[in-house]
Formats: C-alpha cells, structure tokens, sequence
C-alpha cells in the first residue's frame, strides 16, 4: 500500500524566502554576524535552482549558526548537537526526491560531530553541508572551537590554544567528499554560487564557510579575511585534480584560498542502494502484505 | 514420549549453532512445540557453548530443566552437561574424541559411542562434517525421520548445494543406522503430530513484525544481541523494499532513523544497553520534535560491557528514565517470538498514533532463542495507513503543533507545500517556532512553554488507553500468584504447569506493557492475590519497584537472578513451593 506522499515536483508551491526578521522571526545573531551572509546565500542558491520551498529541508545542529532552519520558510529540522549529519542523510533515504541541506558551527560539524561527519562524505550521500565556521563557540560565550588557530586565547584556553586545529578541507578529501568548496560571508555572491553547484552536484557537498564571530572572536574577523582570502576560480587552480587540491586545503595563512578546491564524480548512496535505486523511499510501497511466501524460511 | 529435549555441547566453531539448528527445525516440522536455546560466549574460536532443542506435544515457553539426549563432542561437555541427563537418557559421543568411563553415567543414564569422525572421514579430513554424522544418531534416538532430518539438513545449504551438502546428507544417514544398529530401539522418541509450525527466533520475528508494520527504514550499529535484527532485515532489504542502514554508531542510527521518519517512513533502530545508553538524548529530541520512532532495547548482563552474550532485564530503570526532561514513551515487553511479532505492530501503531518514541524490551533469551510459532499466529495483513494527518492547505495557517485534547497535532510531511514548518529539539511553540531563546523567560511565552509541556504529557492518557494492560493467566483465584515481564514470563509459565501437576494451582500477572502501567487495571488484578512472588532477571527488582512507585502494592517475595542465564523452571517451583510454605 502506498503512502500518499506526493512525489516532490519542481513548480509546487513558493519559492524559499529569508524569513529571520520578518514577522514574528527574530533574529538570534549577533548585528553583523557572518550568518546573515550564508542565509542569505542559500536562499539565493535555492532560488536560482528554482526548487520550491517545500522540497527543501534544512537540517542542523545546536549552536548560534545551527538555528538557521528557523531563518528560512523551507521545512526544517533542528536537531541536538553534532547531529545534523545523520538526520539529514536520515531524510534524504526517507525522500531523495527532496533537496537536503544540513547547516550548522565548526563545533557542531568538526568537534562533536566529526565522526558523522566523515562518515556521511565517504558514503557519497546526495546533501549538502555548510559549515559556519567561525573558529569560536559563541552561544557557549566563547570557548575554543576545533578550529581555533594555535594560541588562540579563549575563555576555555586563557593561556592559548595547544591543540593544532582540525583543516576541514583536508578532512573533507580524506574523507572522500566528491565536492570540496569554502566560502566567505564577505562575499555572498560568491557563496551562493558556491552552495547552488553543491545543491547541483550529484554527491555529497561540503561547503566550509567563513562566518566571522563578531562578538568572541577577535582574531578571524571579517578584515582579517578580507585581508587573506583569494579565489581560487581565477588563479588557474584545477578543482579536478586532486593533488593540487590538498595542496590548496593545507595552504591557510597570509593568503586563503576559497572557491571550489576539488570536484569528483562518484556514483551516489543513493544510486548504490538497492533499494533506494527504485525511486523515493517514501513513496514505495509499505508492509507483507501478499507476501505469505517470506513465511517459508521459518517452516 | 510425548516431549524430548536434546542438548549439544562443544567448542565454539564446532558448530554447535547448526547443530541445533538443524535440530530444532526438524522437530518443528513434525508439528512438535520446540523451544531452541543457544548458549555462546563472547569469543569466535575457542570456549564452550551449547545448544539445547526441547521439542513437546504440549507449548513449551523454555528451555526447559535438564535434557534427554545429550551429544557431546568434547569431554569439557561431558563434564558441564552429564548431570543434566536424565533417567533414560543417552549421551552420544565419539570415542576418538575423548573417552567416557561408565562410573561417570547418572545412575539410569547410558552411553551411544558413534564413530562420528570415521564415518566423515569417507569424504573429507575436516573434523566438522562429524556433526552430520551425530545428528543421525541423535535423530534416531529422538525419533527424528532420517529423510525429514537428510532434508532439513539439505535446505540449510540454501543454494549452495554441492558435495559439501551431499557429504552431510550421506554422514547423516551413516549415524542413523549406527544409532540403529547398535542402540535398539529408543525409548525417548517423539513422533510427528500435525502440520508444521514455524521456528523463529526473536528477533527475526521482531524484524518480520517491523516489516509487516510498515518499517521502511532501519538504522542499526552492531551490538549483540540486537545484531540479528540487522541481519534479517537486511538479507531481506532488497526483496521487501526496506532500506538497512548499518550506521557509524548508535548516535547516528537514532538520528537517522528520527530523520527518515521526520522524512516521511516508518523507521526504527535497535541496539542492547550499551547502544541504547548513547542513544538516549536523540530519544528525547524524538518526543520533543514529536516524531514517531520505534527503539527495540534488547538486553544483556550488565553493567557497562557486562557479560555480552547472556541475559537480563536490567536495563528497565534507563528505558523508563531515558532522557533529559519529561516526554511520553511507552514500553512494550513482549514474552516469546510469536508475541514479539504482534509487539512490533503494536509499537509502530502507537508511534504513529501518538507521535513519540516507543521502546520494545527484549532481551538475549528472547531475541536469540528460538521458538514455534502457529502459521495463524503470524498475519502478514496488516492495515497501514497513511502517514499524513492533515489536509492539503485551505489558506488557514498551519500549526504543527497545534493544542489539541489529545495531545497529537496534524503532522505534515516535507515536500507537501503550503504546510512548511521546522521540527526542532528546542521548546517551541504551536508553529514550531523556538521559543527557548529571545523570548524565553518572557511572561506570556512561560506559559506557552507550560502549554505546549501539558500537550505533549496529556499524550500518555491516550498511550495507556491504547496499549494493552495487564494480563492474568490461570485461575483467577490461586494460593500464589507470580509478578514478572518479557522473556521471564516463559519460564514462570513452565513452572506453573509443572506446579499444576502437582496439584498446586498458581496464576500469573504480567505486564506486555512494562510503560504506562495501568495502575486500575493493575490493582484489580492483584487485589484477589494472597501470596505474590516477583520474577524478574535483574539485581533490584526493576519492575516491582515501578509496580509499587505507580500502585502502593509491594512485592515482599522475590527470585531475583542476575548470573546471566535464563529462569529454569524448576528454581521457579522450587522458589515458589518456599514461598507457598511461608519462607
């Protein structure tokens, strides 16, 4: 018996809009925290891919970034923390007829969470992941994060970080993501490109976004990325070749690349799945019924 | 005879569990109640395990006390198990394995050496294909026609048939006629009695349940003695259209499972203690984004890693206590397969009915043992309806988690449009909106969070009149009546029939669900009880103390066991002749 689940079709209902600060949506960030950048450049991303709201779902963790869901008119699910990951791939295998976009921290994704992490980019799952990544836990008042830079004074750390930080676009490689890009709040543009070719891309996306912490981090603000960042679309970087993007995901100082580092093509969990090959999970077919021939291993 | 129980003991990768396997099946397919259990240690190689299949006329609810058969294929069996034989038994071993003095039988016991080992050796050196050849004359001792056991024997190569399977069968029938030849005729066989019934094992008929209810997903990490599940599941994934998913760990097969239903499928996980501990807070995200969800607990000895491979009911306490905060549950504990299998339709009905996680307790002795099942006991029919509960949008504003008397609110499914809302962990209101951080604290949101708590618990009004209260068998007046759950009450029901026998009638109350207690119905029940005696396989008496917190009423007499091995029968008789005698 089938559910009655509608198949998701690209002309139904609204297109995604931002709704934090309109109506009764409040906003939880900071003025001029680098979220506002990566809201707004997933809603543009969605928007040139014209998928309507009802078929996105943003899934996220706990943390100042992960109450992003709450920000856009798409469904949501915010979950606990560090397990974006698995919702997300959990609803993507309900339905992958839906476009699937998990968002959250550095916290959430590479500290508490990292496991899911790099289990979800070797399994080559359909989603896309954006990171804001603010090398800080903010709406824990500013402890070191998993990517606070060495010596990095936080309250959590009064004599300096001691632990080198994790290079989440080396992890993604690592870990075979088939889709490596950063972005930066600074430019949102850019970003929402960023996001529309990993919506578009066909494999798992990770998209690391640079999203300054105005209040707890005084180190990696926006000036300090302004300063650094170029893209690597315009130095001749080849986002196929993948010893010149672990190249480019170690480089992190004077200059900071960000754009697309790697590009892969690999057949997807969802493809791989025998069961998930036949069409959206939600919409096959639930229960034995009929199926009285099962019972014959049991006799 | 009209029961038998046949006991094989060895070393593991002996294969002891095919032996039994085999064994167990053939006396199903005679129409016989059969009660399979397989006792292993944490170990591939080495240690000692065994396997005892008691076969009766009668329903047979355990394992049983003692055995009638017993086939040894190393003096360490000989050692743990020959007390265990009974009058009339026969020990079958191979000389060359070991050798077996007389002096040691049981007085009324005796001996079948089978040359096992020569009569495999026509065809191969591997010692294992001795087992076929002790199955034969196991088989004959029990009754056992040789062409049901060459056929069982035969379907448990599945496809890959060959000369491995032909070796079997041919050993197979080598035994037999030795067993004929030189034991004369058994007086401990049974004969067929009917149709075949099934054999399942709990957590086959745990997985089957799921599938008849509609599970499309399962997100599973491996853990015995919940692994099996896994393993049904996904040997059957492509053929029932169900989708197993063996996750990195617990944290994540909870998540994804909470997400698949949120996505739009019936979905479960299932795990043991240890598994079920990490998963605890996604359990209470489930109940507060009110998203069904399904979580089978089968336990083992505890604490921490415990003893993995033997049971126990101890993990009550952290399945009535699972998570931060308060949110509605319900608990199902289901008593042998054929009930774990209704369980599981049970526990996604309620799921879904009510919108809040749902745990089935198992545990090892129930999942991993395996019992008949009549054909009519199974119904693959079952109804499943749709998972929506609202309406396509009429311009009225949806409210996800709108206030309603019951506590459920219409649920919608991502990709339907018009209804778009964010399920979140946090407090929220009737939108879904958060309303733990800029306004929480605010006078009007205080009490917004004070509605939507009540709307969530008023729930458990609903969960207790829809689940299945207590259940009282034998008279319903008796001298003694025991109190127990799950698997345990097995064994409680063996003993009651061996007390019966002997002219002393006693009744059983037990809970099929452990959460929410029905506290009238169980007080009604318990109200006629003169002597009460609490049967449970944990250290504190897990229920009786949930009994007594929800009703008043305590149990002053126990059998507590938490060595790891199931109840036998007999230390239920022997306990509760203490207790009719006033010790």
């Amino acid at each position: 018996m089938a559910s009655s689940l509608p198949a998701p079709t690209p002309s139904a209902g609204p297109p995604l809009k931002v709704i934090v600060g309109k109506s009764d949506t409040k906003p939880t960030w900071c003025p001029g925290c680098g979220d506002f950048g990566v809201v707004a450049a997933v809603e543009m991303a969605v928007k040139k891919l014209a998928i309507p709201s009802a078929n996105v779902v943003i899934v996220s963790g706990i943390g100042c970034s992960s109450n992003l869901p709450h920000f856009l008119s798409s469904y949501g699910f915010h979950g606990i923390h560090g397990r974006a990951m698995p919702v997300a791939e959990g609803v993507r295998w309900a339905n992958h007829g839906l476009t699937v976009i998990a968002t959250g921290g550095d916290g959430d994704g590479f500290g508490i969470g990292a496991g899911h992490f790099v289990h979800a980019m070797r399994r080559n799952v359909d989603l896309v992941y954006v990171v804001m990544d603010n090398q800080i836990y903010g709406l824990t008042t500013g402890q070191a994060s998993p990517t606070s830079m060495m010596g990095q004074k936080t309250k959590s750390t009064p004599a300096g970080v001691i632990e080198n930080p994790i290079e989440p676009m080396a992890l993604a490689l690592a870990s075979g993501a088939t889709y490596v890009a950063r972005g930066f709040s600074g430019d949102v543009k850019h970003m929402a490109e960023l996001i529309a070719n990993g919506i578009a891309h066909k494999g798992f996306a990770f998209v690391d976004a640079l999203s300054p912490c105005v209040t707890y981090n005084k180190i990696n603000t926006f000036d300090f990325f302004r300063q650094r960042v170029y893209k690597l679309e315009t130095s001749g970087h080849d986002p196929k070749d993948i010893g010149a993007a672990w190249q480019k995901a170690l480089e992190w100082g004077d200059r900071i690349p960000i754009g697309l580092f790697y590009t892969a093509e690999r057949p997807t969990y969802e493809e791989l799945d025998g069961v998930l090959a036949n069409g959206p999970l939600a919409l096959q077919p639930a229960g034995l019924k009929g199926r009285e021939k099962l019972l014959q291993e049991f006799l | 005879m009209t029961e038998i129980s046949i006991r094989a003991g060895g070393a593991a990768g002996d294969g002891i569990a095919s032996v039994g396997d085999v064994l167990s099946k053939s006396l199903s397919r005679m129409g016989l109640h059969v009660f399979g259990y397989n006792a292993y240690q944490s170990v591939i190689r080495g240690g000692h395990v065994w396997f005892q299949a008691r076969a009766s006329r009668e329903r047979v609810h355990s394992q049983g006390d003692g055995c009638d058969l017993l086939y040894a294929l190393n003096a360490e069996t000989v050692r743990i198990h020959l007390p265990s034989l009974r009058r009339g038994g026969v020990l079958v071993y191979d000389p060359e394995n070991f050798a077996v003095a007389e002096s040691d039988l049981p007085v009324g016991t005796r001996a079948l050496p089978v040359p096992t080992l020569a009569l495999a050796r026509k065809y191969t050196s591997q010692p294992i294909l001795q087992n076929a050849a002790g199955l034969g004359a196991v088989s004959f001792l029990a009754g056992i026609p040789l062409d049901l056991l060459q056929k069982t024997l035969s379907d448990s190569f599945g496809s890959k048939k060959g000369d491995v399977a032909e070796w079997n069968i041919a050993t197979a029938a080598a035994g037999f006629a030795h067993a004929e030849a030189h034991a004369g005729a058994s007086d401990r066989a049974v004969r067929a009695v009917g149709a075949p019934k099934y054999l399942m094992a709990g957590n086959q008929a745990i997985a089957l349940g799921a599938a008849a209810a509609g599970c499309k997903f399962l997100a599973q990490y491996p853990m015995t003695p919940a692994s099996s599940i896994m393993h049904w599941m996904a040997g059957h994934a492509a053929d029932i259209g169900v989708v197993v998913k063996q996750a990195e760990d617990e944290l994540a097969a909870i998540n994804m499972a909470i997400g698949a239903s949120f996505g739009g499928v019936r979905a479960m996980t299932a795990t043991s203690g240890g598994g079920f501990a990490l998963m605890v807070e996604a359990l209470g995200m489930a109940g507060m984004a009110e998203v069904p969800l399904v979580v089978v607990e089968s336990q083992r000895s505890g604490p921490s890693t415990g003893l993995p491979t033997k049971t126990e009911q101890g993990d009550l306490n952290m399945m009535l206590g699972a998570g931060q905060g308060e949110f509605p549950r319900a608990i199902l504990a289901p008593t042998h397969p054929a009930d774990a299998y209704r369980a599981m339709i049970r526990a996604f009905r309620l799921a879904e009915s009510w919108q809040t996680p749902v745990l089935v307790a198992s545990d090892l002795h129930l999942s991993e043992s395996f019992a008949t099942v009549d054909p009519e006991e199974i119904d693959l029919a079952v109804d499943i309806p749709s998972l929506f509960t609202v309406p396509a949008p009429n311009g009225q504003e949806y409210l996800r988690y709108r206030y309603t008397e019951s506590g459920v609110s219409p649920r919608a499914l991502p990709g339907q449009p018009g209804l778009n809302y964010v399920a979140g962990s946090d407090e929220h209101d009737e939108k879904g909106h958060l309303i733990s951080d800029v306004k929480s604290g605010v006078p009007m949101w205080v009490a917004e969070r004070v509605k939507m708590m009540d709307k969530r618990m008023r729930k458990l009004r609903g969960l207790t009149a829809d689940s299945e209260g207590p259940v009282r068998e034998g008279p319903a007046a008796a001298p003694l009546t025991f109190v127990a759950w799950g698997s345990t009450v097995g064994a409680v029901r063996d003993a009651m029939r061996l007390l019966a026998d002997q002219n002393q009638p006693t009744n059983l109350v037990y809970l099929p669900t452990v959460y929410p207690i029905h506290a009238e119905a169980l007080g009604a029940l318990l109200a006629p009880a003169t002597r009460t005696l609490l049967i449970e396989a944990n250290f504190s008496g897990q229920l009786g103390r949930l009994i007594r917190a929800e009703t008043g009423i305590h149990f002053p007499n126990r059998l507590l066991k938490y060595d790891g091995e199931p109840f036998y029968p007999m230390e239920i008789v022997a306990r509760a002749r203490e207790v009719l005698h006033g010790q």
